[in-house]
């Protein structure tokens, strides 16, 4: 099936099997390897994008059901001259990230709570981004990462 | 894990759904949000041949105060219902209930419909609308008709749905001020609960429905009688389990999720306001 998707700004049209995840297509399609895939399950939200402005977890979404969606992938993040986004630039200021495995998901996943609650305390922070696990156990200075983020 | 082949039609309407589903027979399943379907698809644990995507019915997301109930769209999304400020006033067990339910990216594209008519024992929104009374519409080929909540959950993942009707709305009377908790036991933040509760209370009367403690959502109707009796709190938890039957899994024996249910339903009384 013929699908067109907006990644990043730039238009990709493809045809793709209805049972491709959006996180294959974007990783081997569209070739952005920034979304990372960890579980697979829909439980590590390692592949957290934006779809629509939402945060999602894309290997459990159909690339087929994204269709005519404006998707944001980590890489779409900085901008173009190479300023980081505020989100990005917090996570290295506060050493947000240790391995960085689940940093691209992490960053996605925070800016789109930052979008529904600009102003979240610690807990609603920590609570925000439940659907994102970080095996090095970072978390406190992933939260630091996201309330320096939100106070900028 | 890629899902086994599968062919996909999208449906314009609830019409179209209906009839691509009637046309492509018993092995073909509606796509919604797909937070329920899609894992099992890449476990597979489900194998449809056909895939009726119904996630662009965006007429079906709504949610409308209708007098003494409100009508939520099946199509509505758990993040919407979270985020409801109608059902916060009018149904805030539910709204509530909604925000635990997996993740925030999971809410962004789970619905309410896809939750209950997958019929899941262990997700919350069914046994929180099975708590609270609710009425679900159907729509087949000859019409509508209205399923209690009490009569629809029939088996682990079963529901009274034919194979050709699509859930449409979701109807759940107001709480009136009613007092409320909701009582979710995991291990971490994002799982299905071990043992939850739902669960109203006003003057006497009481909902309490229980998730992940059987086949299907349970409602406690003997701790609710009890309560109705003039038992305490405490007293009519000890019929928790009695609608019930637990089973073993990898997190809880079914000793354990009995003493848990016991607990939790007492807890959750307590914050609803039963003495």
């Amino acid at each position: 099936m013929e699908i067109s998707v907006t990644v990043n700004g730039v238009t990709h049209t493809n045809d793709v099997e209805p049972r491709m995840l959006l996180v294959q297509y974007i990783r081997e399609t569209v070739g952005l390897t920034g979304t990372n895939v960890g579980c697979d399950t829909s439980s590590c939200g390692a592949c957290s994008l934006h779809l629509n402005g939402e945060a999602v977890k894309s290997c459990t979404v159909l690339a087929v059901q994204a269709d005519g969606a404006d998707i944001t992938t980590i890489e779409g993040m900085a901008a173009a001259d190479g300023t980081l986004h505020p989100m990005q630039q917090a996570f290295m200021e506060n050493h947000g990230l240790q391995c960085g495995y689940c940093t691209p998901g992490m960053v996605m996943a925070a800016t789109s709570l930052l979008k529904e609650n600009p102003s979240p305390t610690e807990r609603e922070v920590r609570l925000g981004l439940e659907g994102n696990l970080c095996r090095c156990t970072g978390y406190h200075n992933i939260v630091q990462s996201v309330l320096a983020a939100a106070a900028k | 894990m890629i899902p086994a082949k599968f062919d996909y039609v999208r449906a314009g309407s609830a019409e179209e759904a209906i009839s691509l589903i009637g046309e492509h027979g018993d092995e073909a399943k509606f796509l919604a949000g797909g937070h329920s379907l899609l894992p099992l698809m890449k476990l597979r644990l489900a194998q449809p041949t056909v895939l009726v995507d119904i996630g662009r019915l965006t007429d079906l997301s709504y949610i409308r105060d209708a007098g003494d109930h409100v009508a939520i769209g099946a199509m509505t999304r758990h993040m919407d219902v979270e985020t409801s400020e109608m059902l916060a006033a009018e149904l805030p067990l539910l709204a509530h209930a909604a925000g635990h339910v997996g993740d925030p990216q999971v809410r962004h594209r789970g619905t309410i419909g896809g939750s209950i008519a997958h019929a899941d024992p262990a997700s919350d929104l069914p046994a929180t609308t099975l708590a609270l009374g609710a009425t679900y519409i159907a729509q087949g080929p000859n019409g509508t008709r209205e399923i209690a909540a009490a009569d629809f959950y029939q088996g682990f993942l079963t529901s009274a749905l034919e194979a050709d009707e699509i859930l449409t709305e979701i109807r759940v009377p107001k709480m009136a001020g009613a007092g409320w908790s909701f009582q979710k036991f995991n291990r971490r933040a994002q799982d299905w609960a071990i043992v939850g509760v739902a669960a109203w209370y006003r003057d006497g009367a009481s909902g309490v429905g229980l998730v992940n403690m059987g086949s299907v959502p349970v409602l406690a109707t003997s701790v609710s009688a009890a309560l109705a009796g003039g038992a305490s709190a405490a007293d009519a938890a000890e019929q928790a389990v009695a609608e019930a039957e637990p089973q073993g899994d990898l997190n809880a024996s079914v000793e354990y999720r009995t003493h848990l249910a016991k607990v939790l339903v007492k807890r959750a009384l307590i914050e609803a306001g039963a003495a």
